[in-house]
């Protein structure tokens, strides 16, 4: 019977047991007095009398709510907290890869260029469009002479060209490079007449 | 715990004070957020303390739980009670505030009749010829709460628990078992402990003059 009680004070029993257990109590003296104080038992706690706070609660509370609402603003919205540093994050990225796509602009420009050695500073030199290397004024194998334009060859260094290994050949770091005259002058099918190759080889030669 | 929760029955959906408010909330007005949650302050508490039995961490835990609706207010939907919303929004913190704090809960005085690793159906309440019902006015006076209070603190907390939440806090028995992580047949089981338990308690009490400087006794008078 008291197994019940509860189910029977919360109407969660069925019409047939409820009748039974009304008709128990009816002659039960014990099982009445456990339904009745069980009953009075859910009565009293469930006031809300029972329900008290700390004297200052709710004032605490009141303040406690306002300061977080007036300087809380990020508790709102967990995702736009990560906003900022995120598009942080972005602006440095693509900062680092400008940077990046720039100066390697300024290296070495072709894989078989070799850095020069002692060239001096204000040698003048030519560069052109097209082409990794600077040459001395009047190369026969400057590349496209219609876009040449002259700069020393500090300048040409620092914005990655390179010495041409023909006419600046012993400014070369590793000397590796060694051309005949004959071969330079055959291999280029450079646009000059003998003599003139001749006066060209013998000068960078020098 | 999932914030989001839904209620089978759409008529729950709180009174229209508490929606009204919510969307006010919800919009931008933030300062109404203390508004809306004022009526519920006691029980919030209560569930705290049911849990922590420490009023500053009782406390505590009630603030930290209404910061955190506050926080998710957005995700409540009105499908569902406010107050269940909130209420089980204070049982997850305070439950999981004590497992942080690794409080050892004092345990209180179980039954007289049941040794260890008794089921806890089977629970037999005490007989007491001369019970005698307590006036529910007499919970005016502040000694007749916290005799009953007392009374309630020497509960094991898992009877306890599942006592304040279904008849303090009003939740029904579902609502009950999803806040405290149990199945429906442990409420129930555990409820009817509690209440039995109680019971005697009261009933003993009672006996031993917690309430003998009442005005008057039900069905007699003070003259």
């Amino acid at each position: 019977m008291w197994r019940e009680i509860s189910n029977y004070i919360d109407g969660e029993v069925d019409a047939a047991l409820r009748w039974e257990m009304d008709e128990h109590c009816k002659v039960c003296k014990r099982c009445a007095s456990v339904l009745a104080g069980t009953r009075n038992v859910v009565v009293l706690y469930g006031d809300e009398r029972m329900l008290e706070v700390p004297a200052g609660f709710s004032r605490r509370l009141e303040k406690r709510l306002a300061r977080n609402a007036s300087g809380g603003e990020q508790r709102w919205s967990s995702w736009s907290a990560w906003l900022v540093p995120a598009a942080a994050v972005v602006l440095i990225a693509a900062g680092v890869l400008l940077m990046n796509s720039l100066t390697f602009r300024n290296f070495i420009q072709s894989r078989h260029a070799q850095p020069g050695n002692n060239v001096p500073a204000d040698l003048v030199v030519v560069v052109s469009d097209g082409s990794k290397v600077f040459h001395v004024p009047g190369c026969p194998f400057i590349h496209d002479k219609a876009s040449e334009r002259t700069m020393t060859a500090k300048e040409a260094t620092r914005d990655g060209y390179v010495p041409c290994t023909r006419c600046l050949r012993q400014y070369l770091k590793t000397g590796r490079v060694r051309h005949s005259a004959r071969e330079v002058a055959a291999a280029t099918g450079a646009d000059m007449d003998e003599d003139s190759q001749a006066e060209f080889l013998s000068t960078a030669a020098n | 715990m999932a914030l989001n929760i839904t209620v089978k029955n759409p008529e729950q959906a709180g009174s229209a004070r508490d929606a009204d408010l919510i969307a006010k909330v919800q919009s931008g007005q933030h300062e109404l957020f203390y508004e809306l949650v004022r009526p519920y302050e006691r029980r919030v508490y209560a569930a705290a303390l049911a849990i922590l039995r420490n009023e500053q961490d009782a406390e505590d835990a009630a603030q930290e739980a209404m910061l955190k609706a506050f926080a998710n207010i957005r995700q409540f939907r009105a499908e569902a009670r406010f107050s269940t919303w909130l209420i089980q929004i204070t049982v997850n913190e305070a439950l999981m505030r004590r497992r942080r704090e690794r409080t050892v809960v004092m345990e209180g005085i179980d039954d007289r009749h049941s040794g260890a690793g008794e089921a806890e159906s089977d629970y037999a309440p005490r007989d007491f010829a001369d019970w005698r019902e307590i006036p529910s006015e007499t919970l005016e006076r502040k000694e007749v709460r916290q005799r009953l209070a007392e009374a309630l603190a020497t509960l094991d907390e898992k009877y306890r628990q599942v006592f304040v939440l279904r008849d303090m806090e009003h939740l029904n028995i579902q609502e009950t078992a999803e806040a405290l992580g149990i199945t429906v047949a442990s409420v129930k089981t555990r409820l009817l402990r509690a209440r039995l338990m109680l019971r005697d308690l009261l009933a003993a009490g009672w006996k031993q003059g917690w309430f003998s400087r009442l005005p008057f006794e039900k069905g007699t008078k003070p003259w």
